[in-house]
């Protein structure tokens, strides 16, 4: 048995077959949530051309109140109808559109952006700053969201901007307690022991090791809580403080078009009430199926 | 004397991804094991050792599936049995030990009721005749003062403590079988001692079989009477145990007897080329080749079947082949 | 003589544990009570014993991630205590890591390049070039190709995962490396791969190690001389070769005892002792050792046995001697 100890060799790692993986994948993606996705964001972008009339403007050739085409007293000229001001449906849920994208990935990224900046914070400085974060997370939580955002917007005044700020001053809370219980497991792990008993700063600790590792998780929760920012957004407008007229958004259609329920002119809140609700089912669906990609153990099955 | 166990080209497959990926995880196994006697399974990560242990039992995850071969328990083939079936046998007739004990035990019940269960179920045990069984148990794996102790929760006990109550809650049931995996891992040296010590005691007392799956060769040398080497879901050796430390027939056998470092001796280790198996994609031939010292042509395209050799061991392997033509 | 690369002396660690009422009677666990030991330069010193015998907390001491209750920690002739900022990260540049996991010991978002290059970032004003030149060199002595690199941790087996490890550990010309339980975690035939990686490694650089384990025949393997811990106390010293010739405490023999086998004919003396390692907060009175030793006199509850040399260059505390 002529074996002796050799210096090992050079290794090379495994190369996985990442291109077929990847493939696989991507048959499994959530087509749906995606198309829809994808398609409101383009029509969001390219609302100005697409949309076939100025939404604030009543429609030539049509009256107030008319029907979807497909009814009876309905024109090709607005195939949705018209609102109580004859203007096009269509053109206002494309350019609401805008709105809700913009204010729901806007004020995902601010609430996201304050509440995992504060829940590092808590939960790698730990301490005082720790118990104040949270003192701090658990009183604004006791709000309700609602009620302060109107608050909030009756005090500042209502615009774009503003809402997206508002939004995002109240949504950032979830960030905060969720990434401090990540950080708080990460805090132990060894890399990170590794990295402070090399003499890391505890920024350099936080840039490189414990932000990365958190983005996982943040961003799940983001890709969830779009679908919460975007109705929130639809029930300020909903109850008048949201985007101001005549800027259309949906939640702004929606209340003008609440005395007409039970008139029956119908195409006047189920339009908008559906973008709603297709907006929301894709960033929800699309949420879950980014939680199951990101997280190792359940991906393989 | 019929033997307890007879596993006989056993196939374990797992499909990911899917149905996309199929990993061979178990590949034409085949040992048997008589009353009273303990054969160790020996591999390191990914050899299949754990897969072929919860084929035997019916405990396959989601996504594997036995696909070929018999498992014979007494004559009867456990493939061939529902899982409600299965669920009669396990705990009575066939008992499995895992690694880690405080995630065989749980934290919310007494020792005693834990001990008890599989009497309670599969023997219709009650009463004092429950109690004195449990007591009499706690005692065969030598827990000190069963009396109160049975009244105590997991996370009162020790390590050691603990595994030992796992191993009464396997015997509880009075089985033919005991599969142990791995079960000193995490315990420490002279505890591990005298644990392994215990269960050799019970089974020279009860005559239960025991598979014993390790990566440590001195667990084998220990406490088995054969060894079956695992690589890439296959034996790739098989003998007893004496035979295999004295003569070991196949290269991995070699090396993995050469690395392990001996007490008292400075001598170099031998360490293994490259790196352990991918089961997904493993190269034609013999699964060992790429790492073998002696590899032959013949070992990149053609896989070996088993070559007994005149001592008692069986090896899969060409070497051997060639040396019997020899002869 | 240069002084040793490390040097401890009397070093202690007691955890508070606040036990009666209104805090009075306040226990500790003792979970390092009096350790010395020093580290030659190019030498191995390898520290064993199971669980609750204060290594791990004694490597924690040694890596600043705890401070000590008493004792000092000198390095190269230098005590810890008195050395100011500038000098203290002068010692963390030249004392690393590496720990039993492989798998969570490297940044699962970091390319290696990044992740090896992290201690001289710290440490060193070296421009983006000399760093990549310096990583480069040591994944060659590891023996990993450079053009690995560019990939993540995940695309790493263990063994090779610890080499990284091993490489990060080297980068800034260290003194000295603290392995714990390096290959506890890994394959057996992956595990002589490292062994004899690290010794290699220290032949060529010098790099002193100390060496946790609970496997004796791997720390004897490769320390030059071992210490024996027993619930926080070194019971007893001595050079490899001859602690395995002539192991002199009892628990040193329970050990070795209860030591798996080689061969299946292979017979160690019974002494496997009975018992279990009692709590950190009731210690024995006397040597730690006498209720589980199969040797024990009546002066060994009573009396601390001290530290007397012993042949093989070394010490065991034991009123037997």
């Amino acid at each position: 048995m002529a074996i002796l100890a050799g210096d090992p060799p050079i290794v090379r790692p495994r190369t996985a077959s990442r291109g077929r993986a990847m493939a696989r994948a991507a048959r499994r993606a959530p087509l749906a949530a995606i198309v829809i996705l994808g398609g409101l964001t383009l029509v969001a972008i390219f609302a100005d051309v697409l949309a076939p009339y100025d939404p604030t403007m009543p429609v030539q050739g049509a009256d107030m109140f008319d029907p979807p085409v497909w009814m009876e007293g309905g024109k090709w000229s607005a195939p949705l109808g018209t609102d109580f001001q004859g203007r096009d449906i269509l053109s206002r849920l494309i350019h609401g559109a805008r709105v809700s994208l913009i204010v729901g990935i806007m004020g995902t990224l601010v609430a996201g952006g304050i509440g995992t900046a504060l829940g590092i914070l808590a939960g790698y400085v730990g301490g005082w700053m720790d118990q104040v974060i949270m003192r701090v997370t658990d009183a604004w939580l006791a709000l309700p969201a609602l009620v302060f955002a109107i608050f909030l917007a009756a005090m500042i005044g209502p615009s774009m901007w503003n809402i997206i700020i508002i939004l995002g001053a109240v949504y950032w809370t979830r960030y905060a307690r969720v990434v401090r219980g990540e950080v708080l497991t990460l805090r132990e792990r060894e890399f990170v022991k590794l990295a402070e008993i090399a003499g890391a700063s505890r920024w350099r600790v936080i840039k490189r090791h414990i932000l990365p590792n958190v983005m996982n998780t943040a961003t799940v929760l983001a890709s969830l809580t779009v679908g919460v920012v975007i109705i929130a957004e639809a029930s300020l407008s909903f109850l008048g403080v949201g985007v101001p007229p005549p800027q259309p958004a949906w939640g702004l259609m929606l209340s003008e078009a609440r005395p007409t329920l039970m008139a029956g002119q119908w195409w006047l809140t189920v339009f908008p009430g559906s973008c709603i609700l297709l907006i929301v089912l894709a960033t929800q669906l699309f949420g879950d199926w980014l939680r199951v990609k990101l997280d190792p153990q359940l991906r393989n099955l | 004397m019929a033997p307890v166990l007879d596993v006989v080209d056993l196939q374990t497959h797992f499909h990911t991804f899917g149905g996309a990926r199929v990993v061979k995880a178990v590949e034409r196994v085949s040992f048997t094991l008589h009353e009273g006697e303990t054969l160790g399974l020996v591999g390191e990560s990914g050899s299949g050792k754990t897969t072929t242990c919860l084929s035997i039992v019916g405990l396959l995850p989601r996504g594997a599936r036995i696909v070929g071969g018999r498992v014979l328990f007494d004559g009867d083939d456990l493939t061939r049995r529902s899982q409600r079936e299965l669920r009669r046998i396990r705990g009575r007739q066939i008992a499995v030990i895992l690694q880690d004990p405080m995630a065989s035990l749980n934290p919310l019940f007494t020792i005693f009721r834990q001990v008890a269960e599989p009497a309670f179920f599969h023997q219709q045990m009650r009463g004092k005749t429950l109690k004195a069984r449990v007591q009499h148990l706690l005692k065969a794996v030598r827990i000190p003062s069963p009396e109160w102790r049975m009244r105590e929760y997991p996370h009162q006990m020790s390590g050691g403590m603990r595994q030992r109550i796992v191993g009464a809650i396997a015997l509880a049931g009075g089985p033919r079988l005991v599969i142990a995996d791995e079960p000193t891992t995490n315990l420490d040296v002279t505890i591990q001692a005298q644990y392994l010590d215990m269960l050799k005691d019970i089974q020279r007392d009860t005559g239960v079989a025991l598979i014993f799956v390790t990566h440590n060769l001195g667990i084998v040398a220990k406490m088995c009477d054969r060894v079956a080497v695992m690589y890439a879901g296959r034996i790739v050796e098989q003998a007893p145990v004496r035979e295999l430390f004295d003569a070991p027939k196949h290269p991995y056998t070699r090396a993995l007897l050469g690395s392990v470092p001996k007490l008292g001796s400075k001598e170099p280790l031998y360490s293994i080329a490259g790196q352990p198996p991918n089961l997904a994609s493993l190269p034609p031939g013999c699964a060992f080749h790429p790492r073998c010292p002696e590899a032959l042509p013949r070992c990149a395209s053609d896989e070996p079947g088993d070559f007994p050799q005149g001592d008692g061991s069986v090896a899969r392997c060409w070497l051997v082949d060639h040396a019997a033509a020899r002869a | 003589m240069p002084p040793p690369v490390l040097e401890v002396r009397g070093l202690k660690k007691h955890f508070p544990v606040r036990t009666g009422l209104l805090g009075r009677g306040g226990v500790s666990v003792k979970a390092v009570d009096g350790v010395d030991f020093t580290i030659g330069a190019g030498e191995t010193l390898g520290l064993i014993g199971e669980s609750g015998c204060g290594k791990t907390t004694t490597s924690k001491l040694i890596l600043l991630q705890e401070q000590p209750t008493e004792g000092a920690i000198a390095f190269e002739g230098k005590d810890l205590a008195s050395l100011g900022g500038r000098d203290l990260m002068a010692y963390r540049k030249a004392v690393q890591v590496v720990f039993q996991d492989p798998f969570s010991s490297l940044s699962p978002r970091m390319r290696v390049a990044d992740i090896v290059a992290e201690p001289l970032e710290i440490h060193t004003d070296l421009s983006r070039a000399a760093i990549r030149a310096r990583v480069n060199e040591v994944l060659l002595l590891v023996g990993l190709q450079p053009d690995v690199a560019a990939l993540f941790p995940h695309e790493f087996s263990g063994g090779q995962r610890q080499r990284i490890a091993i490489a990060r550990a080297l980068v800034t010309e260290t003194r000295l490396i603290v392995l714990d339980e390096p290959v506890s975690a890994l394959d057996v035939s992956v595990r002589a791969q490292i062994i004899n990686q690290l010794e290699a490694l220290q032949r060529t650089l010098g790099v002193s190690y100390l060496f946790i384990g609970h496997d004796l025949a791997t720390v004897a393997h490769i320390s030059h001389r071992i210490a024996v811990m027993y619930l926080g106390k070194i019971v007893e010293t001595a050079d490899s070769d001859a602690l395995c010739t002539r192991p002199m405490h009892p628990y040193t023999q329970a050990l070795f005892a209860a030591a798996l086998p080689s061969h299946p004919d292979d017979r160690p003396a019974d002494r496997v002792i009975a018992g279990e390692i009692p709590s950190a907060l009731a210690l024995p009175t006397g040597c730690r050792f006498h209720p589980r030793c199969p040797a024990a006199m009546p002066i060994c509850s009573q009396v601390e046995p001290a530290l007397k040399p012993r042949e093989g260059g070394g010490e065991v505390a034991c009123h037997l001697y």
